[in-house]
């Protein structure tokens, strides 16, 4: 910054304080420099701290999820029951580690008890048990929780890109495009979601993308309203208005300046919807309309087996309990992400 | 330091002694208010002034024991002889109301929207058991018939909604007086409203302290507003008392360098140019110059549901000049938003020609006016809404660039960093957000933004009016400066007749939609011919108590030569105090 154009301060530089402005030689330079340096002692505005590192958008937001530790803790918990579920029993061409197969019967071995212990930490030939007809439970649920997984994330992403667009163009477009999409929508929120997704579940018969695109047509509704009304309360600020008056197209309007604003809302319904997700395809599972036999989810092993509950009761118990942890955890990561995203929101002082 | 009667403080009505607020938040401790000390006499307005931040709100409201259960208060508070930081609370609560009684900025948001008038005016009376029933409703008209609100048997059952907010605040005098209170707190009672009714609402105060001998505590920002009601005043800075004293020692003789700071800041009517700095050239009217804004029998309306629009502006002719400032004046409701809106496409018009840097952009389509918009440069008034939350200051300044495809990414930074040096900010604020910033320097990067194209026009909607004055004078400096070099002209939207007299060159002033009166500064600030431009001038506040005492006869004489009245307390002192005491068998 050159002060080549600002005059220097005559003499003591107090004589600016004359008290009647009028009196003073209005134009005068050491007036000026008079209200800067006054403005300076007196100002009410909070000096700018630039001691602080200063970061781009991309590093504070990294930043700040990094530091939420429930966050980091469910991210590790997520990376490391995906991580097992593919390398344990392979995926596609990815070979596994494990010796047995999910569908490969065996004689069953001390009740199928797990042999998994943790004093002293052993693992075992059937660290999960063995279920029935002797089948590797840890096999079975490691595909189950594949699947589980697969149809979730792919329905979370699914689903928020599809509500996200839809509410924003109903939202920002108002007039008869909102009508249509909105009407639309109501349409999906009569229907009970349960019986639709059932369904499009047996016409999907049994493979697990098609239902999870099934599911995604589905799932949409309350995120599109969610976006909507967001929408339509932040087209009215300013901010938004200033971006039209300054030549700016209306997708760059909705996408640069109106959804980086609803990041929060998105986020958490995206993780809620996650873990809805998992729970529906659950629930079809358990009903006999989502994952179809030889092929297994973690809602089918809970159906297939609740009647082995009160003898074997591990056959229940594993599959839950990792439904529960990755509902959990994707909640939790959320939490972190919407913190991160949102500067305002965030209840750390940083 | 002051020797006159009013400095002794055993008759006082409200009475701070040595006050100390804290506050602690998650943060640490808040120091707000850091041992004030001053006190009201009956019949007697003192003006507690200073700026955002500076703890004048929070120091009235311990008279009232209103601060919310996290501050820590130290010091004594007596009101009429009571201190309130030792009685019960439902001692207090007969004290508010009573003894002491509030009058608050936002009329609307002080009145409850789904109760009537009368509903809200009964409340008081009959909690104080001053009246109850039928004969409290017949009270509370008398009420509002001495606030002069006209008819009001009608009024008393109609909604806050219905009112105008001078109205409203009328009526939010009317509740604060129901009770007689010794004491009122008005915490900023005009600042919401226009300029002719915030003249009104003063002679109303100051009717009340004449009459009723009510003392008030005036809390406040505008200097004007000091010098036409304060008998004292008190200047408060970051929650100290740094200068007490008589208006006429404070205003025109200021001791403390912040005071002469804020009062050096105040731009004032009628004294024309080169104040605080401010260097416009004055341009020669140069009938050749090329038209920015050429408006020829504007009309816009709002469509509203199942009525017929409303015509917002209606038959508005002016013409802007390339390298000119042209202020548009006028009240709410005038229309002057929504010309600028539509100078900008964002609304279209109704009728009539809106010629823009010689394009007719009525019935334009969006590619062609996106052309249009790469020459215009717009600054908003909220310097809090009109930035993005979520762009880093850089990538707000450098939106324009991006959006037009001028230049790549190496010259836009080089051009923001350009932009930041001429609204004299440090370049590091480049990666910083718009809340890490205050509200001055906020509205400093909406300037560098509405500049980065060098624009032949720039639209300036309200820039100021939301900022404190010390701030507002920075701003108004950088603009002027800026508009020295780049030259663009500009369309300047404000409320504000001494800002307008300080930059335009050419004044426009609109009332309801339509212009009134319009032509250079000079004619239509120093010898208005149309009788509401008089008005408006008239009631514009000048921060000098004795000045401010001759315009404001003038401005009486103007009304009552116009066959208005001046508007006041229709009640004798004596009549009103019995009618107001509570009788004590309904207690």
């Amino acid at each position: 910054m050159t002060d080549n154009d600002k005059p220097e301060l005559p003499g003591s530089g107090r004589e600016h304080l004359s008290p009647i402005p009028e009196q003073q030689d209005p134009g005068s330079l050491q007036h000026r420099q008079a209200a800067a340096m006054a403005g300076e002692e007196f100002s009410v505005e909070k000096a700018i701290d630039l001691t602080q590192k200063s970061y781009s958008q991309g590093e504070l937001i990294r930043r700040r999820f990094f530091r939420h530790k429930g966050a980091m803790l469910s991210l590790g918990f997520l990376l490391f029951i995906t991580l097992m579920a593919i390398s344990s029993i392979g995926y596609g061409f990815i070979p596994g580690w494990w010796p047995k197969d999910y569908a490969a019967a065996a004689t069953v071995v001390d009740g199928g008890r797990p042999s998994l212990g943790l004093f002293p930490p052993t693992w075992g030939d059937q660290p999960f048990g063995q279920e029935n007809t002797g089948k590797d439970y840890f096999a079975l649920t490691m595909r189950g929780t594949q699947r589980s997984l697969t149809i979730a994330f792919t329905v979370g992403i699914g689903t928020t890109i599809l509500g996200t667009v839809i509410g924003a163009i109903a939202g920002y477009f108002r007039g008869w495009t909102e009508a249509i999409l909105m009407r639309v929508t109501d349409l999906f929120i009569v229907i009970p979601l349960l019986v639709l997704a059932a369904v499009l579940g047996q016409i999907a018969g049994g493979g697990i993308w098609p239902l999870a695109i099934m599911l995604s047509l589905v799932s949409w509704t309350g995120l599109a309203r969610l976006v909507r009304g967001e929408v339509l309360s932040l087209r009215e600020r300013e901010f938004v208005t200033a971006a039209e008056a300054i030549g700016t197209s209306p997708w760059r309007i909705i996408f640069k300046h109106i959804l980086p604003n609803t990041m929060g809302t998105i986020i958490v319904s995206a993780t809620l919807t996650i873990a809805a997700v998992i729970l529906l395809e659950s629930a079809l599972s358990f009903l006999g309309f989502g994952v179809q036999p030889p092929d297994t989810s973690l809602g089918l092993l809970i159906s297939t087996y609740q009647n082995s509950f009160t003898v074997r009761p591990w056959l229940f118990w594993w599959p839950g309990l990792i439904i529960l942890g990755i509902a959990l955890s994707v909640n939790f990561l959320g939490d972190g992400l919407r913190d991160a995203f949102d500067p305002r929101q965030s209840r750390s002082a940083d | 330091m002051t020797a006159t009667t009013t400095d002794n403080t055993s008759g006082a009505v409200l009475d701070f002694n040595d006050v100390d607020v804290r506050f602690s938040t998650e943060f640490g401790s808040v120091h707000a208010v850091k041992g004030v000390s001053l006190h009201v006499n009956p019949g007697e307005v003192v003006a507690l002034v200073g700026e955002s931040g500076s703890g004048k709100s929070v120091t009235s409201m311990t008279a009232m024991r209103l601060l919310p259960s996290n501050a820590r208060i130290g010091g004594e508070i007596t009101v009429n002889g009571h201190g309130i930081r030792t009685v019960s609370e439902g001692a207090m609560r007969r004290l508010r109301g009573n003894d002491i009684a509030m009058v608050f900025q936002e009329p609307m948001t002080a009145l409850n929207p789904v109760l009537t008038i009368g509903t809200q005016m009964t409340e008081a009376l009959e909690l104080h058991g001053i009246a109850s029933g039928r004969a409290a409703v017949e009270r509370a008209i008398e009420l509002l018939d001495m606030v002069g609100i006209p008819e009001p048997a009608r009024r008393i059952k109609q909604y806050p909604h219905e009112l105008s907010g001078g109205q409203r605040q009328r009526v939010v005098i009317a509740i604060a007086i129901s009770c007689d209170p010794k004491v009122i707190i008005a915490d900023e009672p005009t600042t919401a409203l226009d300029v002719t009714v915030q003249a009104d609402i003063l002679d109303l105060l100051r009717s009340l302290k004449d009459k009723l001998n009510t003392g008030i505590l005036l809390i406040t920002h505008n200097m004007g507003v000091v010098a036409d009601m304060a008998d004292r005043v008190c200047v408060m800075f970051k929650g100290e008392l740094v200068e007490t004293g008589s208006a006429d020692e404070v205003l025109l003789n200021p001791q403390h360098d912040y005071t002469k700071m804020l009062l050096s800041s105040v731009p004032r009517l009628g004294a024309g140019r080169d104040q605080m700095g401010i260097n416009i050239a004055d341009v020669e009217v140069d009938d050749s110059a090329e038209l920015a804004i050429d408006l020829e029998n504007l009309v816009i309306e709002y469509h509203r549901m199942g009525k017929p629009p409303f015509r917002a502006v209606d038959d508005v002719s002016f013409q802007v000049r390339q390298g000119e400032i042209v202020g548009l004046v006028g009240e709410s409701g005038s229309g002057k938003s929504t010309i600028g809106r539509c100078a900008l496409g964002l609304i279209p018009a109704a009728g009539g020609s809106f010629r823009l840097l010689g394009e007719d952009i009525t019935g334009m389509k969006r590619g062609q006016l996106k052309a249009i918009r790469r020459r215009i440069g717009v600054i908003f008034q909220d310097p809090a809404a009109s930035l993005n939350p979520r762009l880093p200051i850089g990538e707000c300044i450098s939106e324009p660039m991006v959006v037009h495809k001028v230049g790549d990414r190496k010259a836009q930074e080089q051009k923001v960093y350009e932009l930041l040096d001429a609204v004299e900010l440090p370049r590091e604020v480049y990666n910083r957000y718009p809340h890490e910033v205050s509200g001055g320097q906020r509205q400093r990067i909406s300037i560098a933004r509405a500049l980065t194209l060098d624009p032949e026009l720039l639209v300036a909607d309200e820039p100021t009016s939301a900022l404190d004055v010390s701030v507002q004078a920075k701003v108004l400096n950088i603009f002027s400066d800026l508009q020295a070099r780049y030259k663009f002209a500009c369309l300047f939207i404000s409320h504000d007749l001494a800002v307008i007299d300080l930059l335009a060159h050419r004044v426009v002033v609109l009332q309801n939609g339509r212009v009134v009166e319009a032509g250079p500064r000079e004619q239509v600030l120093m010898d208005p011919q149309e009788e509401y431009t008089r008005r408006l001038l008239a009631a514009a506040p000048v921060p000098n108590p004795q000045e401010q005492r001759v315009r404001r006869e003038e401005r009486h004489a103007l009304l009552l030569q116009l066959g208005d009245e001046i508007s006041e307390i229709k009640a004798a002192g004596e009549t009103f105090h019995a009618a107001s005491a509570s009788s004590d068998d309904l207690r």
